[in-house]
């Protein structure tokens, strides 16, 4: 970690560099993040993630806990987004062993997982209008959040920790009215999201302060492997939704917003920024045909309380909030799986900050990790 | 004051009188400072987070006293039982004292904040520049709390507070020359006679230049404050607390009672120089009664502003080092040496000032600000067709309280 770089200033005089310890406890580090900053007074020479806090083992715990047992644990993985996780796991086992989820079911995941994007993309932007010092837009956030969380406890009766979904389906179906109550829902929430551009993303200081920062172009984020609305704001046109449809995707009309540099340069925060925004609105799209659509019929399919999958590696990949998951997981035929991989989002977004940094200010570095929409969590599992 | 006195102090003479406006004065500014200056910096932290929970659709302090007005006091309480921490590296003389030097710099100030024709501690014939000098003094404590603190944090916050006052200290400074120039004295009262008790008789209206004037002080001032969305020494979503990391109880208090306190001072300077200070029309010729009535109208003015300044601290989000330094340079410098050089040439050309002129600026600040309220009101009432406890299911079925 000892990396020292000579600073030198406009007369060629050597000063000294300061090193400054941003986190584990900082504000801004959403969660618990460490950079270790070397700064020449305000502007940054390196940034250096320093992860690991918030390790808890998740993969490693897979092998003990077996298929069924797991399914808890992926909610710790991202928890502001855990039914992508959810799914995730539950894609992959079904993978395995070769089980087909019944529609319903699977439209009562894309919806849990909808719903669940929308939470957290308010969550992203609120606290990155508060990395950048407005307070009000992150409050108007958490109220909306609110009545989703609220939407999502009457699913499945946890607020943050869903543990919906099951492999093979889904634990229980839509309650009484549900489709009325989440329409109902959309039609207020609609209204907001504009709202939320007037008095944050269109502000003008708050353009001033994402314009042309950080800019990621296309190429660099593909080759940093950025994923996600990190990726589609550097102007790259995927989701995994569209591309490499899973679950009932496919039956849905969406667009896939992508930064266009509409403030500045492709790729820059505030791309980063509007593409959240956008995909709550396709989300929003999404949840409507879902909920028009939703057929009758079971809500999971037949699984043994038992599961052992047969013997086979499976790599299965979900559009997350945060951007691409991907699942690996490898089955040795017995209760337990082998082995868990999970590649997240926020993890390869920490590792170009340090590359973002340099030559940035110290108040830019808050930009960009709550532009990347790190959780430091998932950084870590 | 002054003449106040000579009535209690009858025929005393040299010495005498001398000692005895000097007693009037002390015990005047005790009065200020702890009948006022230090609960109004109290009173001023549970309004701004009531008001900031009415804009973000919270609560906000409701428990401590009738919609919890007390909290301040509470918070004081609490914060006065503190322990209070100096870090073993700190410079500790420098850590200790440098509170006191912020608050000496922010009360120093209201030695000429005027309440009313005849309340103010002393009526200074230079008042207005020996305002900006003591309010200096703040940069001083806080680049001694910065530095002292040995905490890399408070260093870069000090640092910033240091390189932000300095420089906005200039355009404070130029844009209090039009209001300067119009009244021909420094002194604080000197200025708001020569305004009347109509709008269209402060300085703010007297031309277009004193308009931009007016603009470029508040600006100023509020960067000057450390306040939203110039408050980049104490970002907390930045450098933790800035110059503050390192405070606890009692200090860290003195800091923001500085702070919040210093918000009643930005509204008091503008509404002297700009907006009329306690000008009323002469209705009798009680004294009291007057006085009462200036009071009124100066607090109300000065509390609108302060309204303001919290209304934009909720709104705003924070500038970057440096478009700070940027906006200070290269455009609120110059704009208030035109709005100096405008002034004195209006001045010159016009040496009664031009009534037209006065009710067309009038005019268009009415017609600006008309369209505002329109638009706010808009706002609030598109706000509150939207009932959020209906619209939460967990609401509905009594499960959320």
């Amino acid at each position: 970690m000892s990396v020292e770089l000579e600073v030198h200033d406009s007369q060629g005089l050597a000063t000294e560099e300061m090193t400054l310890n941003m986190g584990p406890q900082h504000p801004s580090t959403h969660g618990v993040l460490r950079f270790i900053v070397k700064a020449d007074g305000e502007v940054m020479r390196r940034a250096i993630p320093d992860i690991g806090y918030l390790h808890r083992s998740i993969e490693k715990i897979a092998e003990k806990v077996g298929w069924h047992g797991f399914m808890p644990y992926t909610d710790r993985v991202d928890y502001v987004a855990a039914m992508a996780c959810n799914q995730g796991w539950a894609m992959a086992a079904e993978r395995l062993a070769d089980i087909e989820v019944p529609r319903r079911g699977e439209y009562c995941r894309v919806i849990a997982a909808e719903l669940s994007r929308i939470c957290s993309h308010l969550l992203g932007v609120g606290a990155m209008g508060m990395d950048l010092g407005a307070i009000t837009p992150f409050t108007h956030a958490i109220r909306e959040r609110e009545m989703i969380m609220d939407l999502i406890e009457e699913l499945c009766g946890a607020r943050l920790t869903f543990n919906y979904m099951r492999i093979g389906g889904v634990a229980w179906d839509l309650p009484h009215g549900y489709v009325e109550k989440v329409s109902h829902y959309l039609d207020h929430f609609e209204p907001v999201i504009e709202e939320f551009n007037q008095l944050l993303g269109l502000n003008r200081i708050y353009v001033k302060r994402l314009a042309d920062v950080a800019t990621v172009d296309a190429d660099m984020a593909i080759a940093w492997g950025l994923v996600g609305p990190n990726l589609r704001g550097s102007g790259v046109d995927f989701d995994v939704r569209r591309d490499i449809p899973y679950s009932v995707y496919e039956d849905f009309d969406f667009d896939v917003p992508v930064g266009s540099g509409e403030m500045g340069t492709t790729g820059d925060c505030w791309d980063r920024y509007i593409v959240r925004i956008r995909e709550m609105d396709e989300s929003m799209r999404i949840l409507r045909q879902a909920l028009a659509g939703i057929p009758e019929g079971p809500v999971i399919a037949r699984v043994p309380r038992n599961f052992k999958p047969p013997v086979g590696d499976v790599h299965v990949k979900i559009e997350a909030p945060r951007g691409e998951q991907s699942w690996y997981v490898s089955s040795d035929g017995s209760e337990y799986p082998h082995r868990v991989h999970i590649r997240t989002g926020s993890f390869t977004a920490m590792g170009i900050i340090d590359r973002l940094s340099r030559g940035l200010m110290i108040a830019d570095l808050v930009a960009v990790i709550a532009s990347m929409d790190i959780v430091a969590p998932e950084v870590d599992r | 004051m002054q003449a106040f006195l000579d009535t209690l102090l009858g025929d005393a003479a040299g010495l005498e009188r001398q000692l005895g406006y000097l007693a009037g004065m002390v015990v005047f500014g005790a009065v200020v400072v702890f009948g006022f200056v230090l609960p109004f910096a109290g009173i001023v932290t549970w309004a701004e987070r009531r008001i900031w929970a009415r804009i973000q659709s919270r609560v906000g302090p409701n428990r401590v006293g009738p919609f919890g007005f007390l909290q301040w006091l509470a918070d004081g309480v609490k914060n006065i039982l503190k322990e209070d921490i100096i870090p073993t590296v700190a410079d500790r003389p420098l850590f200790r004292f440098a509170p006191y030097v912020v608050m000496v710099g922010f009360v120093g100030a209201f030695v000429c904040v005027p309440f009313s024709g005849d309340l103010i501690i002393a009526d200074l014939n230079i008042g207005i520049l020996y305002i900006t000098a003591v309010t200096s003094l703040v940069v001083v404590g806080i680049l001694m709390a910065g530095w002292s603190s040995n905490n890399r944090w408070s260093l870069l916050g000090g640092i910033r507070a240091a390189t932000q006052i300095i420089s906005y200290e200039i355009p404070a400074s130029l844009a209090i020359f039009p209001a300067v120039l119009l009244s021909g004295t420094l002194s604080m009262q000197g200025i708001i006679g020569e305004q009347g008790a109509a709008p269209w008789q402060w300085h703010m209206f007297h031309s277009p230049f004193t308009l931009l004037g007016f603009g470029l002080f508040f600006t100023a001032a509020l960067a000057e404050g450390n306040r939203t969305p110039f408050d980049l020494a104490e970002a907390e979503s930045e450098l933790v607390a800035g110059f503050a990391t390192e405070y606890s109880g009692m200090r860290s208090t003195l800091f923001f009672m500085a702070e919040w306190g210093n918000l009643y001072v930005i509204g008091a300077l503008v509404t002297t120089l700009y907006l009329g200070g306690w000008q009323v029309p002469q209705f009798t010729y009680n004294p009291v009664l007057m006085n009462l009535a200036q009071v009124g109208v100066f607090m109300g003015k000065s509390l609108a502003c302060v309204f303001f300044m919290i209304w934009l601290r909720a709104t705003l989000p924070r500038v970057r080092v440096d478009q700070l330094m940027a906006m200070c340079w290269k455009y609120m410098v110059p704009l208030a040496m035109l709005s100096v050089l405008g002034t004195a040439t209006m001045m010159v050309a016009l040496p009664n000032g031009s009534h037209t002129l006065r009710m067309a600026t009038f005019a268009v600040v009415v017609g600006v600000v008309i369209r505002f309220a329109f638009k706010v009101r808009f706002h609030l009432k598109r706000a509150r067709k939207l009932d959020y406890t209906s619209l939460s299911p967990g609401a509905s079925q009594g499960l959320s309280s």
